[in-house]
Parts: structure tokens; sequence; C-alpha cells
């Protein structure tokens, strides 16, 4: 009985070891703004090919920490890293998906819509603009009745993506902010409320009157908050919608390394706070498995689309993708 | 004959079980010095920027890279302070009602709906306080206590969140803690020390006041340490309710920050190795305040039960 039981222990761990590209297994670990849209790949890509892939959400920065370690076979950030860091470690760097943040807030008899220009925003944030019915809010919204109540910023508590993105955007559009404060995925807010979390920063807002604050766009479309429109680099006036996300992410420049950013982006519709979160792959992965990752890579891109959407994440341009595709075959053998 | 031989040869069970008794309890020891190695290795790189300076600073920017630890010590202390000072009253008169003036029909379910309490996970009694406590405070509890701005600890706009809702909110997660312990350290209080205090005319007041409590104080003593070390642990909850802005400010209606919620909050994606190093040299500093805490309750019962032989627990 011993024996037999020996046998079928030996044979199993030899089957693991000799498993082919058609049944492997990756493993992967890091951000966590595309963690729901990743596990429905990740499970449609198994169904299909075999190839299982792990994920461990556990972060950006903890993602990036064991990719340098070599723990894992990718790691995902939402946060790029600089060409620089990119070649200290000697991984490859590329954009996934996308996601749009909305500003979103809570004014008892005022819907969605409100118009604000992005330098307020930053004069908001900077405590510079403190109350709602100040002109450079009321101005540019004729007939809505503000009430003479505090603005009650908010922000994440906790480091993150959207931060990076909000951040940027701010740098963008105000030198006073980017001298003052800067951008990164948590930073020295000048004034305002930290919420944990995309949902602790929407559930501050929904329960605090006066409260405004950057929420990602699927919380803010899901949980039917209010929220405003911004007046984009051409000058019209954009709601945070995937379709203005994905023609701001169509004028993005693309750098060789990657590092793509395109807040406050050209284009007619164009809406101004939107980013992508990354992956990053060692150059130096082991062939059986770079083949692997590779070819996720291109079935996440030619077929993840439709749910990216659904999910209410911003799919690349599909110039980018072939880009993008092309590079990953020269730089990761 | 056999037998007595091979009985010789085996250690006696007794020694056995005294050497994986002996073996558990070291390992206590043995972690906790790995905690404080570790905690001492990976803060070196702030210790070495920043020495004593970072206890004192007030900046936190990950931005520029500078680290101050002072707001979070601040909110730390002053979360637990309004804690206590609302659980400890509360928990005291549950306590005896309880063991002094309960019918014992009452004495056990009440008992056990208050450990009952302790038993909610942190995260729901966050999500509580973000969701019911803080819209109540914020319009119906706030706005008077503003108009007492005149005092430091009543200025500022209602938010809602801040010292306040987390001060409460802690408040209710420590009062099982202080109040089930309490209960059952004044249950040891011997029945003969009530009998003969009523036998000389006291009343129910001064039984509890002069007989119960001076018996029981080293074990209330113990509770509140207990409660105080979740307070100032406690993490989800308050990282929820407390507005997570470092900022050092008296006003209870101020949103400020906490030691615990900071690590939560930003160590997950911490990208610079200096905030990362800071973060664990704060969680070095939570280490040392329990330390120093628990050292001084020890320190307080010991004295106690030294000159008013006391019950212990």
């Amino acid at each position: 009985m011993k024996n037999v039981l020996m046998i079928a222990a030996a044979a199993m761990l030899i089957a693991a070891s000799v498993s082919t590209a058609s049944a492997m297994t990756l493993n992967a670990a890091g951000a966590t703004f595309p963690y729901p849209l990743y596990s429905k790949w990740f499970y449609s890509y198994a169904k299909q090919t075999g190839t299982r892939i792990n994920y461990a959400a556990i972060g950006s920065g903890a993602g990036i920490q064991q990719i340098e370690a070599r723990t894992i076979d990718f790691g995902c950030s939402d946060a790029p890293l600089p060409g620089g860091v990119q070649r200290k470690n000697n991984l490859f760097m590329f954009p996934t998906v996308g996601g749009a943040v909305a500003m979103a807030y809570n004014l008892p008899g005022v819907r969605t819509g409100l118009k604000l220009l992005p330098s307020t925003i930053a004069d908001i944030y900077l405590g510079k603009v403190r109350k709602w019915n100040d002109p450079e809010i009321t101005r540019l919204n004729p007939g809505v009745n503000f009430p003479n109540m505090p603005v009650i910023v908010v922000h994440r508590s906790d480091g993150s993506g959207t931060t990076n993105i909000f951040t940027w955007f701010l740098s963008d559009v105000s030198p006073a902010w980017r001298q003052r404060v800067g951008s990164g995925t948590s930073v020295n807010w000048p004034v305002g409320l930290g919420g944990k979390g995309n949902q602790g920063v929407a559930g501050t807002i929904q329960k605090t009157r006066g409260a405004f604050g950057y929420v990602e766009l699927a919380y803010v479309l899901q949980s039917g908050m209010t929220y405003a429109a911004l007046k984009n680099k051409s000058g019209n006036w954009v709601y945070p919608s995937l379709a203005n996300a994905r023609e701001a992410a169509s004028h993005a420049k693309i750098p060789p390394d990657f590092y793509i950013k395109f807040t406050n982006s050209p284009g007619k519709n164009s809406y101004p706070i939107a980013g992508f979160t990354f992956m990053l792959v060692p150059k130096n992965l082991a062939p059986a498995k770079a083949a692997a990752v590779k070819s996720y890579v291109k079935w996440a891109y030619t077929n993840g689309d439709k749910d990216a959407l659904s999910l209410d994440y911003v799919p690349l341009p599909a110039r980018l993708k072939t880009r993008i595709l092309n590079e990953l075959d020269r730089q990761v053998k | 004959m056999a037998e007595r031989l091979s009985r010789k040869k085996i250690i006696s069970p007794e020694k056995i079980f005294m050497g994986m008794t002996a073996i558990f309890s070291l390992s206590v020891l043995l972690i906790s010095a790995l905690v404080v190695y570790e905690l001492f290795s990976a803060s070196e790189p702030t210790f070495h920027k920043f020495g004593f300076k970072f206890l004192i600073t007030k900046d936190w920017d990950p931005v520029q890279k500078v680290y101050g630890a002072l707001p979070f010590i601040w909110g730390t202390f002053y979360t637990s302070f309004i804690a206590l000072l609302i659980a400890l009253p509360v928990s005291l008169g549950i306590a005896i009602f309880l063991s002094e003036l309960a019918p014992a029909w009452l004495r056990s379910s009440v008992g056990f709906l208050i450990e009952l309490l302790a038993a909610i996970p942190s995260l729901i009694f966050g999500l509580w306080g973000l969701f019911v406590l803080s819209p109540l405070l914020q319009q119906y509890i706030e706005p008077p206590l503003s108009n007492l701005s005149f005092l430091p600890f009543f200025t500022g706009y209602p938010l809602g969140l801040g010292f306040l809702n987390a001060g409460l909110l802690l408040a209710v997660m420590i009062i099982p803690t202080i109040s089930s312990i309490s209960r059952d350290v004044m249950y040891t209080v011997p029945a003969n020390q009530r009998e003969g205090g009523l036998a000389l005319g006291m009343t129910r007041w001064e039984v509890v006041s002069k007989v119960v409590i001076p018996n029981s104080r080293s074990g209330i003593l113990g509770a509140v340490v207990l409660g105080l070390g979740r307070a100032l642990g406690e993490t989800m909850a308050v990282t929820m309710v407390i507005g997570n802005t470092p900022q050092f400010s008296l006003s209870l209606l101020d949103p400020g920050y906490t030691i615990s919620s900071a690590i939560a909050n930003q160590f997950t994606e911490a990208f610079d190795k200096l905030q990362i190093s800071a973060l664990i040299e704060l969680g070095l500093i939570l280490f040392v305040i329990s330390v120093i805490i628990n050292a001084f309750a020890k320190l307080l019962m010991f004295r106690m039960n030294r000159f008013s032989g006391g019950a212990r627990i």
C-alpha cells in the first residue's frame, strides 16, 4: 500500500515538472485596481488554453518588490516605473488597460453636471477655494443655487494609482500644485480628509454634505454619485466616460520605455483625468514562461476589450497594442 | 527485569512535558526578540537620516521624502485617551450593575450580549462609524459643539469624521473588554466581605465603593490596560473614521491620523524605500509605547497589591 502511494506521488511530481506550455502555471502579484478585470481575463484564459495564472492583489508597491526579487513571474503596478528603474532591474514594462477618475460631490440640491475648470479643482485641493459659493465655482454655473458651505475635500489615504493619475493631472494644470505638492501614489495633501480605498472616499463623499473628491469612474457609475463635467485642453466641457477616456488615450504620447501619461490630453472630447495600469515582465524570464506570458498578453489584447468595457475599464488603442506586442517579442526572449 | 531496564531508558513523561511547555513559553520570548530585531534593522534608513527628530517632526511628504511621526503618535494617544475617558465610567457601571445589583436572570443574558459585542469584527465597527455615526455627528452633534469654539477642543468645521468619531468608536470597542474583566474581578471579592459590610450597616453604595472597588482595584487596572492596548493598536475601524490627515490638533472635530492606520494605508503601495522604512519605524514606536504602558501598569499593580493587599487576577 505504501509503495503504491509513493509511486503515485512520484508520478504526480514528474507530471508537474514536465508540464508543457499547454498546462503551465504563472504566478503574478501587484496592483489592486485592475484585479476585477484581470481575474476575469485569467479565468477565461485558463479555460481556453489551460494556462493558469495565480494573481495576488497585494498592492503595486509589493508587486514591484516581488518582481525585483524575482519571486513571481510578472508584476503589476498602477503607477509606471521610470525607464532607469526598469533597466536597473532588467524589466520590460507596458500598459495593459486604463481607467478614468471622476470628480464626485455631495451638494444637496445640485445634480450631476456641475462645471469645473481644471484650475479650480487645483485651487480647491490647494485650499485656495474654500467655499462652494466662491466666484470661481459660481461664475461657470449660473442658475445653480450654491449653499454657503465649506468644500470638504476628500482624497485617498492609502497609496494608490488613482492618486498618481489625479496628482499628475493637478501638476499638469497648476504650476502652484506642481511646486508645492507634486505627484505620486501618496502625497502631502495641503487640505482635506483621507478615505481608505475607492469605497472609503466614495462613502465619505456620500455621507458628508459639502464633500468633494476624486473617485474611480466605475465606483461613481455603480453607486449613483453626482459628478462634475470638466473643461478639457481643447476647451470643451466633457463628462467622465469610457468613450471620452478612450479618446484621451488615443492622443497619448508613447515614449520607448512605455512610461505613458495622458492626463490633460488634447482631442475634442478627451476626458482630462485618466491613465493606464502597467505590467512588469523580467527580460530574462525562463523561455517557457516567457512564451506563456507573451501568448497571454496577445490573447488579452485580442479578446479582452469586451470584458474591460463591461467592467468600466479603458482598453488600449489598437496602434499601441501592436507596438507593445512587437517590443514584447523583441525584448523578452 | 527487562521491563525495569527499558523504563529507565525512557525519560520520564513528566520531564518531557516540562521540556515541551518550556519550549512553548520560550518561543514567545524568541518571537518578541525577532520582532524587535526586524523592526530595528528595517527602520535603520529613516533612523540614519532623521535620528530622533523623526519623533518630533510634523511633516509627512512621500514626494519630498520627508517623514515625521509626531501627528501619528499624537493621534494614537489622543484617540485612545478619548476612548478611555468615555469607556471607563460606562464599563465600571456595567460591571457594578452585573456583579452587585442585577437579578440573576439579567446577569447572564446582559453579560452574554456584552461578550458578543467583543466578537464583532472591527471592519464592521468601521463601516458603522462611516455610514451611520458620521452623518449623525456631522448634522446633529458636532454643530452644537462647534458653538463652544472658544475652547480649543471644539474648533473647526463639523465633518463627522475625526478624533470624536474615532474616540467614540474605540470606546464602544473597548467597553466589552473592560467591563467583562472588571465584572469577573468583582465576582471574586469574597461574599463574607460584602456581608461584613452590610452587617456593619453599610448601604449598597457603601459596600460597592468601600468594599468591592478597593478589593478589585488592581484587576480593574489590568482591564483598563487591556482595553487601552486594543485602542492603541486598533487599525481598520479607526482608519475608516479618523479622516487620515496627519496634523497635530486638540480639537475633537478635526481629522487626525494614528500609527496603525498610517501603516495600513500606506504600506502596500509604498514605492520609496525610505517611506517603507519610516512606516516600519512607526511600528517600532507603537511597540515601544505598548511595552512602556504595560510596564507602567505592572508597576502600579505591584505597588497597589503591596500597600492594600487587594485581590489579584
